[in-house]
This record gives C-alpha cells, structure tokens and sequence, in this order.
C-alpha cells in the first residue's frame, strides 16, 4: 500500500466477536437451481457489524450481496457455517430486524399512514397508538401533510421517505438496506442518504447497506466490505474513518473521500470487470 | 459566471393566456363528447330504421327476424298485459334471483378455492388436474343434470348458475394470489404479520383486481346458467319466455326477452363498475375513457 496515512484503513478479517450485532461465520451457500444444477451463491464470507456500526456491501453485480442480507433474516440459510444476529443463532425472522428493500415494497391499496402503521399493527399493538406513533414517523420524514395520499400519488422519493418511516417504527436494532436508493435521481438520493443518516444517528441500529454505487458506501459507512465476483466473498475490508455527521452534499468534494475512493475503486475495479465479461458470456 | 433571471413583469399576461388556452381546450373536449353521442344516437337510429323499413318491405322477413314495431309492441303487452306465465316482473324477479344466488355462491367458492390453492403449492399440484378436467365439460351440459337431480325449481337453475362462475373466479383468484408481488410479502414478513396476516393483507388486496375483472365476466355466465336451465325446464323465468316465444314462432317474443336480459346485464354491469371503483380507489385512475 503505497498511502500510509489514509482513512480508509485496510481490515484483516478475523472470526467475530462474540458480542457483535450481527456476525456471519464463515458461510457458504449453495443452492439447487430449478435445471437442477448446484449453485454457490457465496463462499466462505465472514463478516461482522458492531452494535450501531454502518456497515456496506459493495461488489459486482450477482456477487451475492442481497444474499447476505437475507442471510440476517432468515429467509435464506446458510450450507455451511453460522449466522448470529445480537449473539443469537438466526432462527426465524427477528423482531429486532428492518428491512428496506430496493423495488417499492409499499402496499399501494393503504395509504400513508396505514403503510406506517402496518408494522406496529402487525405486532399487536392497539390500534390508537400505533396511529399515533405512525403520525409521529411520518412528521419526521417530513411527510405529514401527506398521511391520507396513497402511494401512487407520490414521486419516488417521497414512497421512500414512506418505506423508511414504515421501517423505523418499529425501531429495528438491525436494520438491512438492499440498495434502497438505487432508483433514485442524484438529488433526491442525496437528501434520502442524509435523512438516513439522521434517523440512524437517533435510533443507533446496526446496519448492512448494499450497494453498487461505491461512493454512496463510503459516504455513508464505518466500514466497507468489497467482495468478490461471484460466487461471492470478502475481497477486502476498508474503515472508512471520515468524521460524522456527514453532509451527503459536500462530503463527495472533500479530499479524504476521494482519496478513500480512490483507493477502493482500485481494489473493486477488477472484480467488476470480471463480473461483466463473465456476465457476457453467459448472457446475464 | 453570471447567472441569468428570467424577467417577472410577464408573469399577468402570461397567465391571462394560460386561461384562454384552457377554456378553449375544454370546449373542445365538450364538443368531442357531444360528438360521440350523437354518433351513437345515429347509429342506433339509423339501424332500426334499415330494420323497420326492411321489415315493412319485406326485405327482411319479420315472420323470422321480426321488426323494431312488432318487438316494441311486444314489449308493451307484456308490461301491461302481462305474459302467459303472469307479469313480467315476476319473471325478471325469477331470472334474476337465481342469476343473483349462482353469482354469489359461485364468486365466494371461486375466490375462497383460489386462495387456499393459491397459497398452498402442495394442494394446486394435486388438485389442478381435476380442475382441469372439470373446466373442460361444456358447462352448459350440466344443466340436464341438474334438472334431473334438482328438480325444475330454481335449485337446477341456481346450481347451473353456479359452476358457470366458479371457474372463472377460481382461475382469476388463484391467478391473483399467484402474482402477489415478492417484496411486498417479504415486507410484511419482516414488518411482523403472521402467515394469516400476509393473507388478509397483502394477498387478498393484490388479488383484488383480479377478482373484480373476473366478476364482469362471470356475471354475464351466471346469468346464461340461469336462462339455460330455464331453457331446460322451468315454471317461471325469462328463459321460459323465450323457450315459449320459440314454440309459438313468435319472433318478437324471442327479441323482446333478448332486449330485457341485455338491460338487466347492463344495470347489473354498471353496479358492478360502481363498487369496483369503490374497492379499488387506491388505483392510479385509469385512462379516462369518453362518455364511459
């Protein structure tokens, strides 16, 4: 490594810590694919998120970064190796867990504030105070003029502001993100990163963030986990020791970042050149 | 770098000529409409005047196809006079009762076999074969044996009524659930619902449109199922109407029941349409169709 003194310090992965929000052990994965062809969709991924630590997946397309998300909830188990989310072995889908997906996952038949209500609904609680907890969220993404809209009357960033209020109510300790702003325009993906960043620094979940967009992860991480074109694994492992809060509109200008980018695009770059003529090949 | 403001003062005129624009668009989208109908009107006028005229000249043969006149008078006489079952309303009470009871029954069945199918893979394995199979008997042959277990009350007529929709709503339903969206179902998992829950819903809302298409339709059948089986025997119903009209060679008679069923279809159709819109306003509004 030719810079000695840049932020983005280079992690050697080690077995997680015990105490660790969510800790993936070496796993692997494989599965049968309807042809009946065995797939590995990742292999040997270790990897480990802090309580309150940010933490984001970048790596080629079909690496299997969605696949370590649903890892954490339990829609997918692993083949070898162990997934433990707050110390616990994942069993079902944890109460402690939010999800925001990257397609619109809001119910089109409810309106606002139904959608945020949703969650607490689900859990029992009573119909009044989840009402009123849902106005409460909906006020902080700064939507409250729209409770009554349904989804469809809304531009893209504001059904986002949605499904992120619909998340946080239930005040997720993890919280995944599967390239939730990727459908985004520039600007308005801009504001979402800081309105993100503002609700986790109140609510201090754990979070896995995946993207492609390597400059939204290291805007927004503690820690950026590169992985390798599929089947996927932990290439390498970079702190992103950038002072927060950060200001998702300037902190692209700032030196650091750039060097920081710099120095991990350098380490992605082939992966994703190995993914696409891959990707040729097999006509994906 | 300068940076260049458009000038404001043109602001009040510009306005002015907003208003102007959009007066004269909606005129004509006014004189569009007002055109449609009367197009309408005219067609409709001027082919029951082909066919009356046709009819007085013999051009066509009213013995066979009937005239406008003679299908009106018919009408008529039985609104005052009554028919040779008894009134008239009391055979479009008879039709649509049982058309009303097979629509209900067989919806219900229909939509309630496509969600558990739906939702369950193991038993839409097993049991699509023979829905298959029995969606493949020509439905209308039923009618005889229905007939025959039933009876000629309205039992046969309703049971008639009944498979006719079941199909079609299981077939959309079962369609529905299938295409509830992913996401939308992994978000409520996580969000906390119970496998119960997800039904209520997710899969049922996004399933709705389904079912409410195949509502239109499956109306249309139960009322066939219900003049079938009258048809096939019956004490009281439109389809006796017409299977009596057919005996007698009484052409008019066959059109003027013809004409009742086709407005009792369009009364039921046009409430059908109000309580879908009902349902669903959630829905983006569709393209605004002319004069609909």
């Amino acid at each position: 490594m030719q810079l000695q003194t840049m932020a983005a310090q280079k992690l050697s992965p080690a077995a997680p810590p015990a105490d660790a929000a969510i800790a993936i052990d070496d796993v692997t994965l494989r599965f049968v694919t309807p042809d009946g062809h065995m797939m590995t969709a990742i292999r040997d991924f270790t990897m480990t998120v802090a309580r309150g630590e940010f933490a984001c997946v970048v790596g080629p397309t079909g690496c299997g970064k969605s696949t370590t998300l649903n890892l954490v909830t339990g829609l997918l188990r692993p083949t070898t190796g162990n997934v433990r989310v707050m110390g616990n072995p994942v069993t079902d889908i944890s109460r402690d867990i939010g999800f925001v997906f990257q397609v619109d996952a809001l119910f089109p038949w409810r309106s606002v504030i139904d959608n945020v209500a949703a969650g607490p609904l689900y859990r029992g609680t009573p119909k009044a105070e989840a009402y009123d907890k849902a106005r409460d969220w909906i006020a902080r993404v700064g939507l409250a003029r729209f409770e009554k809209h349904y989804p469809h009357q809304l531009s893209g960033g504001m059904r986002k502001r949605v499904a992120l209020a619909q998340t946080f109510i239930n005040q997720p300790k993890i919280l995944l993100m599967d390239e939730p702003f990727s459908a985004l325009d520039m600007q308005t993906r801009t504001a979402m990163q800081d309105e993100l960043l503002g609700l986790w620094s109140e609510l201090k979940s754990s979070v896995v963030f995946v993207t492609h967009d390597l400059e939204e992860a290291v805007a927004l991480a503690d820690k950026v986990y590169v992985l390798t074109a599929g089947p996927g694994t932990v290439k390498s492992v970079y702190r992103i020791d950038l002072p927060r809060p950060r200001v998702m509109a300037d902190i692209r200008y700032d030196p650091k970042f750039i060097e920081i980018a710099k120095v991990i695009w350098n380490d992605l770059r082939e992966e994703v050149q190995l993914g696409q003529s891959r990707g040729l090949q097999t006509g994906h | 770098m300068t940076a260049i403001s458009p000038a404001a003062d043109k602001a009040a005129t510009r306005e002015t000529s907003i208003a102007i624009a959009e007066a004269r668009a909606r005129a004509r989208l006014r004189r569009r409409h007002a055109l449609v109908i009367g197009l309408r009107l005219a067609i409709l006028v001027i082919f029951l005047g082909l066919w009356e005229l046709g009819a007085d000249y013999n051009i066509i043969d009213p013995f066979f196809f009937a005239s406008p006149s003679g299908i009106f008078e018919q009408i008529w006489s039985w609104i005052t006079e009554g028919t040779s079952q008894g009134p008239l309303w009391l055979q479009i009470y008879v039709t649509l009762e049982e058309t009303f009871l097979g629509f209900v029954i067989g919806a219900l069945g229909g939509i309630a076999a496509g969600i558990i199918l739906g939702r369950n893979r193991l038993l839409a394995d097993v049991f699509s074969i023979y829905i298959k199979i029995a969606n493949s008997v020509p439905r209308v042959v039923l009618g005889s044996v229905f007939i025959i277990a039933l009876g000629l009350g309205m039992a046969s007529k309703v049971a008639l009524a009944v498979v006719m929709v079941f199909f079609v709503v299981f077939a959309n339903a079962f369609q529905g659930v299938r295409e509830a969206d992913r996401a939308m179902i992994a978000n409520a998992q996580i969000l906390g619902a119970s496998p119960f829950q997800i039904t209520r819903t997710v899969i049922i809302p996004s399933a709705m449109s389904w079912i409410l298409a195949s509502l239109h339709v499956s109306f249309g059948f139960a009322l066939v199922g219900a003049v079938v089986g009258e048809f096939l025997g019956a004490k009281q119903g439109m389809g006796l109407l017409i299977s009596t009209a057919q005996g007698a060679f009484n052409a008019n008679g066959v059109f003027a029941a013809m004409i009742i069923l086709a407005v009792m279809a369009l009364v039921v159709e046009f409430i059908i349409t109000r309580f879908e819109n009902y349902v669903v306003k959630w829905r983006p509004a569709p393209f605004n169709e002319q004069g609909a």
